[in-house]
């Protein structure tokens, strides 16, 4: 155990609190996390108690939101998986390789998190409309992107490329050359070494970095209105269900269909902290 | 000894896909932003740029960013200095807490403060009732704007702070520094960096709101417009050049931001090789 180890646990342990401020910080915290995060979900179970249960069930299941939810978790599913591996082969080239240029692309990795997402919204949706340079080149071949369930996959996959290799990367600057060299002296192939060796030491890292980005892109809105033509039962995601419903004052709608994207995506949430604090214990061999 | 991977047929393949995806998938969109902002001269930009109702946009996303950084600021410090100075029953719930803006769907972060302080809601009745309207005004915006960019500042302070350990601070505090002085001289050069990227992380995100905002604003041209809403009324008008132009004021942000980030951590590895 490390001396800074020892010494954080001497001061858990003693009655006293050797460093100022426990107050304050207590105090700043709690009142602001009370007043910005929690405080404001009660405006919505206030206007959730206006509805009868009947009620409720009929807004959440009716046929054009259950579409949006089908096409919402879908299309997040499919950018969750093309980011998997997308994310995975940019961490390896980031972390193993030298090459010219790797620091811009290093660099290149975090746009999608800087770009704000309207922006990244309206350029997708030009760049793979019919007259884009993409659409011009991908339409001719029988490939529509723009203004079907595809385009909404990709700008969900375009918003959410960040997660994984931001969480595999560090895990694969970690890993010991001994593993490699292990593997390598037993005279295994490069490719059996990645399967059996490489990706279970990663596994938890992907495992988060894609529950993530898939959860990001269920909520995405900005990056994903523009290119998807919001055709009803087609290609409406759910957040804009909530926008429609919101433009028509109905607010009750509105909060429906919202308890239900905040009730997966807090779940969800909850789920990816147990599953990471697992795994930080298994790697600090049990304390952590 | 060889490693998996570094046979110089498989080096090559892997570093070519990774920056053909790259450039394909993100540079060409970054380039396109530019090209469309100036496709019909640099007159037309410049037009574009300047006209009353984009200036009001821009005057309006900077003001709000400039309140919402102090706040996350303070809030950011106390959080990190709290979770990581001092153990207590409750420690993780709090860091889990501060991940629910990363969790909620901007469009749902929007409705939840339409329903508390709009017209309808309890406190929004109550405010009304003084003549106070925040939903649909700047103050709104500005409220919202802090929800979703709340965690970034203690994100970024929390790793860094646990890794350092609070031993120096205890030195400190022996030799007889208190509070203030404490956390100016010892802890604050310790983490000046990383506050500097929590700061720059806080307002790429909130110049570039655009669901919450998008619900609790009205978008009305001159009063409560911001940049994200402002490109996307001239966008939905049609005016695509307009809207790249205003889009590419939001991308220069977004490449210093990227800057920034690059230079520090050459910082960080610096001076480790220092050490």
């Amino acid at each position: 155990m490390s001396l800074a180890a020892l010494s954080t646990r001497r001061i858990a342990a003693g009655q006293k609190r050797v460093l100022p401020g426990f107050g304050l910080s207590m105090g700043i915290s709690v009142l602001f996390i009370s007043l910005v995060l929690l405080l404001p979900m009660t405006g919505l179970f206030g206007q959730l108690a206006e509805l009868s249960l009947a009620e409720y069930w009929a807004i959440v299941t009716e046929g054009r939101v259950v579409a949006s939810y089908m096409v919402t978790i879908g299309a997040a599913a499919v950018a969750a998986m093309v980011n998997a591996i997308f994310g995975l082969l940019l961490a390896w080239v980031l972390v193993r390789y030298e090459f010219p240029g790797k620091r811009l692309l290093d660099a290149l990795m975090d746009l999608p998190f800087a770009l704000p997402t309207a922006v990244a919204g309206i350029t997708l949706a030009t760049l793979y409309a019919s007259s884009g340079w993409m659409g011009s080149i991908l339409e001719p071949l029988g490939f529509q992107v723009a203004y079907t369930w595809v385009g909404i996959a990709l700008a969900m996959a375009f918003t959410s490329i960040p997660f994984v290799v931001r969480t595999v990367q560090p895990v694969l600057e970690d890993m010991p050359n001994e593993v490699d060299e292990a593997a390598m002296s037993l005279g295994a192939r490069d490719g059996v070494a990645f399967r059996r060796v490489i990706i279970p030491h990663l596994w938890p890292a992907i495992v988060t970095g894609t529950g993530l980005a898939f959860v990001r892109s269920l909520g995405e809105f900005g990056a994903i209105i523009f290119i998807a033509g919001n055709t009803p039962y087609e290609t409406e995601i759910t957040a804009l269900m909530i926008f429609v419903k919101l433009q028509e004052y109905d607010y009750a709608g509105a909060s429906a269909i919202a308890s239900v994207v905040l009730f997966v995506s807090l779940t969800l949430l909850l789920a990816i902290n147990i599953w990471q604090g697992r795994f930080i214990r298994r790697l600090h061999g049990g304390k952590g | 000894m060889r490693r998996i991977g570094d046979a110089p047929a498989v080096r090559r393949v892997l570093i070519g896909a990774a920056v053909v995806l790259s450039a394909l998938f993100l540079l060409l969109p970054l380039v396109a932003i530019f090209a469309q902002a100036f496709s019909q001269g640099v007159g037309v930009f410049w037009g574009n740029v300047s006209n009353t109702y984009t200036l009001h946009a821009i005057a309006l996303t900077l003001g709000v960013a400039l309140f919402t950084i102090p706040i996350c600021l303070v809030f950011g410090v106390a959080l990190a200095w709290l979770v990581t100075r001092f153990s207590f029953p409750g420690r993780r719930l709090l860091q889990t807490l501060i991940d629910i803006p990363f969790a909620v769907s901007p469009v749902v972060a929007g409705l939840i403060y339409l329903l508390l302080y709009g017209r309808n809601g309890w406190v929004g009745t109550w405010l009304d009732s003084y003549d106070i309207q925040l939903m649909f005004a700047w103050p709104g915006i500005l409220m919202v704007t802090v929800f979703v960019t709340c965690p970034f500042v203690a994100r970024e302070l929390i790793p860094l702070m646990q890794a350092q350990g609070s031993r120096e601070e205890e030195a400190a505090v022996t030799l007889g520094a208190r509070g203030w002085t404490l956390f100016r001289r010892v802890t604050l050069p310790n983490i000046r960096w990383a506050l500097l990227y929590g700061v720059i992380l806080t307002n790429a995100r909130a110049v570039g709101e655009f669901g919450a905002v998008s619900v609790v604003s009205g978008a009305i041209r001159g009063k409560t417009n911001t940049l994200p809403l402002h490109l996307e009324q001239l966008y939905q008008d049609y005016n695509t050049v307009g809207a790249f132009a205003s889009a590419s004021l939001l991308a220069l942000i977004a490449l210093l931001t990227l800057a920034a980030k690059a230079s520090l951590e050459w910082r960080a590895s610096r001076r480790e090789a220092f050490i």
